[in-house]
C-alpha cells in the first residue's frame, strides 16, 4: 500500500530514525524542517533504504503562510496521508527568565505552529478517510517543574489539542497516537545534567511505529516513564512545589 | 554546539580519557564546531585501546553524521557520511545482494573508523584490506573540506588509510561494495587437531570468507587446535535472528578463569562433530559473531582486557608456534582467539595487513598479561611481523615505528596536514608517533 508521511521537525535525532524506519518500509515521506541541507542529506539517507520518494520540504512552525505549500505537495500523492511531528524547542529555562519574551517562541514551536498545521491538514485526511498522527509531546507536560515549565506547558497544551484532534478525526477513521518520550539521547538533552534512564532515537522511533500500528492513543517512551510520571502527578502539590525533580 | 564531559574508554577498557565530547547531529552543526580548533574524530570506540581517545581534551564523536547518502547500483558505488556503521550497510544492502567489501568482526565498526584502521576481514586473502575498496574520501584538513583519491592527491590518501585519523577528520567516502548472493551465509565448520594442519588448511582454503578460532589454552600436542570456519554467501530463508542481549554489569574475575576458559574452549571444540558441519546463518552472525551480545567487554570485568594481535611473514611460523607454546604455558588466554591468514592486500602507509599469518588472543588486564603482552611482541618483531594499532594498549613507540617500513612517509603528510597536532589522540602521543624526527 502506497502511504505518505510528513514528517514534522525532521532534523531531530529522532524523526531522522523515524523517517528510516517508514523509508524501508516503501513510504513515500516529505521531511519538513528548516535546515534544508540537511534535509536534502537525509532525503538522499531515506531513498536509498527504500523510500519510495523522499523530499525535503521547507517547514518553519513560527511562519505559517509555508504551511499550505507543503500541504498541496501531500496531497498530490496518492494513498493515505500521514503526519508524525517532532518539532519543539527547549532554551534553558535560565536564559527564559532573562528574557520572558522567548516564551512565544517556545509555545510556537512546541505547540500552536505544529496545531495549526494539523488542523490545515485535518480536513485531507479525514476527507481520505484514514492515516495517522503522531504527535510527540513529553513527559515534561504531565507537571510543571521548575527546570523547563515553559516547554512543559507548551507540550502540555499540545497534549490536550491532541485529544480534541483525535476525538474528532476518530470519526474519519484517522488515528491520533500522542507520545510522551522521556529522556532521549538526542542533541537537545546532550550534556544536560541529570538524565538518567535515557533511551535510543532508535528504540523511541520502533516503539512509536509499533503503537501506531495498533492505534494506541497515549504512549510513554520507553514503556516505564508511564510509571515515573504516574508518581511524579500523585506527588501532592503542598510537597511537590518544595521538590526539585 | 554543547560540549559534554564525559569518559570515553577504548573497547578493552583498560585505557581511558576525560574528555570534553560533541557530538554534531547535522553538518551545520559540525562546521561551526570546526570553525574553531579542530580535535579529534571518533566513532564508536571498537579500538581495543586508545587510539579514540584524547585525555584533558577535547573530541567529536561521529556517530551522528551517519548518511547514506547515494548508492549506484549498476557500479557498486556507496557514498555514505563517517559515522555510518559498517552493521547497517550489510543489514540494508546483504538483502539487495550486495556487501561492504570487507567486513571487520564488529558490525559497530564506523566507515571513518574503518578507514582511519583500515581493517581487514575474513576474506582478506581474496579481497584485501578496506581501504583497497575506498574510491574517495572527504577530508577535513585546515578546516577546508578536500576529496581525496588514489588518483588525486595519492601521497595523502595512503597517509589517511590506517591513518589514525591524524591526516584530518573523515567526513564522509565513496566505497565499492561487492555482489554477494543474499543475506544468509554456508558456513562449513571442520576441527583442526593441531597447529601445523590449522596453517596449511588456512593455506589451501579456497573459501571466499575464511576464519579460524583457535584454542589458545592447548599445549603439547594439541597445541594450535582449534575450528576452521569456511564461508560463502547465499540466498533463501534462515530463523529469524534473535533479540540482542547485553551484559548488564562487570563480571567477577572468576568468570574468565583459566580452569573456566579451559571448559569453554574444550566444550567449544567439541561442539563441532569429528567429521565438521555445514550451517546455513543470517549473514550478520556469521561475520559479527558478538554484536548480539551488547557490552560483552564487560565480561572481562572493571579492569578491562588487551588484545594482542599481530601478524607474521609465511615463513614465520615458528614465531608463530613459539607465541602460542607461551600464551597456552602461561593460562592467561581467554576464549576470544583467533587465527587468520592474510594475503597481500594493503592500502595505506601505517595500515596493518601484510601477508602472513594473523594472530589476536584476548588476555584479561592482569600482572602476568601484562608481562607475556611484550614477549608476544618482541617474538613478532623479531620475525618481521607487525602489531595491529586497532588493537594495542601496551606498546612501545620504537618498536611500533620499526614494524610499519613507510612509516615516514605517513608522518611527512600528517605533519603537512595537522601542522599543529590538533588531531593527537592518547595514541599518538603513548607511542610517540608524531614527537620524533
Amino acid at each position: 500500500m502506497t502511504e505518505t508521511w510528513i514528517i514534522l521537525g525532521a532534523t531531530s535525532s529522532m524523526a531522522r530514525a523515524f523517517s528510516r524506519a517508514v523509508s524501508e518500509k516503501g513510504a513515500t515521506v516529505l521531511l519538513a524542517g528548516r535546515d534544508m541541507d540537511d534535509l536534502k542529506t537525509a532525503a538522499l539517507d531515506c531513498k536509498t533504504r527504500g523510500a519510495r520518494r523522499a523530499e525535503a520540504v521547507k517547514f518553519d512552525a513560527r511562519k505559517p503562510e509555508g504551511f499550505e505549500a507543503i500541504i498541496e505537495r501531500a496531497c498530490a500523492e496518492e494513498g493515505l496521508i500521514n503526519v508524525a511531528c517532532f518539532v519543539g524547542s527547549m532554551p534553558d529555562q535560565s536564559e527564559i527568565d532573562a528574557d520572558p519574551s522567548l516564551i512565544a517562541g517556545v509555545v510556537t514551536d512546541s505547540f500552536t505552529g505544529p496545531a495549526c498545521f494539523l488542523q490545515m491538514i485535518a480536513p485531507e485526511m479525514e476527507a481520505r478517510g484514514g492515516g495517522a498522527v503522531i504527535g510527540v509531546g513529553s513527559v515534561a507536560g504531565d507537571r510543571g517543574r521548575i527546570g523547563n515549565y515553559v516547554y512543559g506547558a507548551a507540550k502540555a497544551g499540545f497534549h490536550t489539542y491532541l485529544s480534541g484532534l483525535r476525538n474528532r478525526l476518530n470519526r474519519s477513521d484517522v488515528h491520533v497516537m500522542t507520545v510522551k518520550p522521556g529522556f532521549v539521547d538526542t542533541a537537545m538533552t546532550w550534556g544536560i545534567e541529570g538524565m538518567f534512564l535515557v533511551a535510543s532515537p532508535d528504540d523511541v522511533a520502533a516503539s512509536l511505529l509499533r503503537a501506531v500500528k495498533k492505534k494506541k492513543n497515549t504512549l510513554y517512551t520507553p514503556f516505564f516513564w508511564r510509571y515515573i510520571m504516574l508518581i511524579i502527578r500523585s506527588i501532592p502539590e503542598p510537597i511537590f512545589k518544595k521538590l526539585s525533580v | 554546539m554543547r560540549w559534554k564531559s564525559e569518559k570515553v574508554s577504548g573497547w578493552g577498557r583498560v585505557l581511558s580519557a576525560s574528555s570534553e565530547v560533541a557530538r554534531p547531529e547535522r553538518m551545520h552543526a559540525f562546521e561551526t564546531l570546526s570553525e574553531g580548533d579542530l580535535a579529534p574524530a571518533f566513532g564508536n570506540c571498537r579500538s581495543y585501546g586508545d587510539a579514540p581517545l584524547n585525555n584533558n581534551g577535547r573530541s567529536i564523536d561521529m556517530t551522528r553524521l551517519d548518511r547514506i547518502l547515494e548508492f549506484d547500483a549498476e557500479t557498486g558505488i556507496l557514498e555514505v557520511e563517517a559515522g555510518c556503521r559498517l552493521g547497517e550497510l550489510t543489514r540494508l544492502f546483504a538483502p539487495q545482494g550486495w556487501l561492504p567489501a570487507v567486513l571487520p568482526g564488529t558490525g559497530f565498526a564506523t566507515i571513518g573508523g574503518a578507514i582511519a584502521m583500515d581493517v581487514h576481514g575474513k576474506n582478506h586473502h581474496v579481497a584485501g584490506s578496506f581501504g583497497q575498496h575506498v574510491v574517495s574520501i572527504t577530508l577535513l584538513v585546515d578546516g577546508k573540506k578536500k576529496t581525496i583519491s588514489p588518483k588525486n592527491n595519492a601521497s595523502l590518501f595512503k597517509a589517511t588509510l590506517g591513518g589514525l585519523g591524524q591526516t584530518g577528520i573523515i567526513l564522509s567516502a565513496k566505497i565499492t561494495m561487492l555482489p554477494c548472493k543474499g543475506d544468509v551465509i554456508m558456513v562449513t565448520e571442520r576441527r583442526v587437531d593441531g597447529f601445523d594442519e590449522f596453517l596449511s588448511l588456512l593455506d589451501t582454503s579456497s573459501a571466499t570468507y575464511t576464519v579460524g578460532w583457535i584454542d589458545a589454552t592447548a599445549k603439547g600436542n594439541a597445541l594450535g587446535r582449534g575450528i576452521l570456519e569456511e564461508g560463502e554467501t547465499g540466498s533463501g530463508l534462515v530463523p529469524a535472528r534473535q533479540k540482542s542481549k547485553s551484559i548488564p554489569f562487570n563480571a567477577p574475575s572468576f568468570a574468565l578463569s583459566p580452569l573456566t576458559v579451559r571448559l569453554f574452549n574444550k566444550l567449544y571444540f567439541k561442539r563441532v562433530p569429528d567429521h565438521g558441519r555445514t550451517l546455513v546463518k543470517p549473514i550478520t552472525d556469521f561475520f559479527f559473531p558478538l554484536d548480539r551480545i551488547h557490552d560483552w567487554n564487560k565480561l572481562y570485568g572493571k579492569r578491562g582486557f588487551h588484545q594482542f594481535q599481530c601478524v607474521v611473514p609465511i615463513d614465520q611460523a615458528p614465531a608463530l608456534r613459539e607465541m602460542l607454546t607461551q600464551i597456552a604455558h602461561s593460562g592467561l588466554a581467554s576464549p576470544l582467539a583467533v587465527l587468520k591468514r592474510m594475503g597481500e592486500g594493503s592500502e595505506g602507509f601505517m595500515s596493518f595487513p601484510m601477508e602472513g599469518y594473523a594472530l589476536a588472543v584476548d588476555f584479561p588486564n592482569t600482572e602476568a598479561a601484562r608481562v607475556l603482552i611484550p614477549r608476544l611482541e618482541k617474538l613478532t618483531a623479531e620475525a618481521g611481523g607487525r602489531i595491529y594499532l586497532a588493537k594495542d594498549s601496551m606498546s612501545s613507540g620504537v618498536r611500533i615505528r620499526s614494524m610499519y617500513p613507510d612509516y615516514e612517509k605517513w608522518r611527512d603528510e600528517v605533519e603537512k596536514s595537522d601542522p599543529n597536532g590538533a588531531l593527537k589522540t592518547d595514541l599518538i602521543r603513548r607511542l610517540e608517533l608524531r614527537s620524533t624526527k
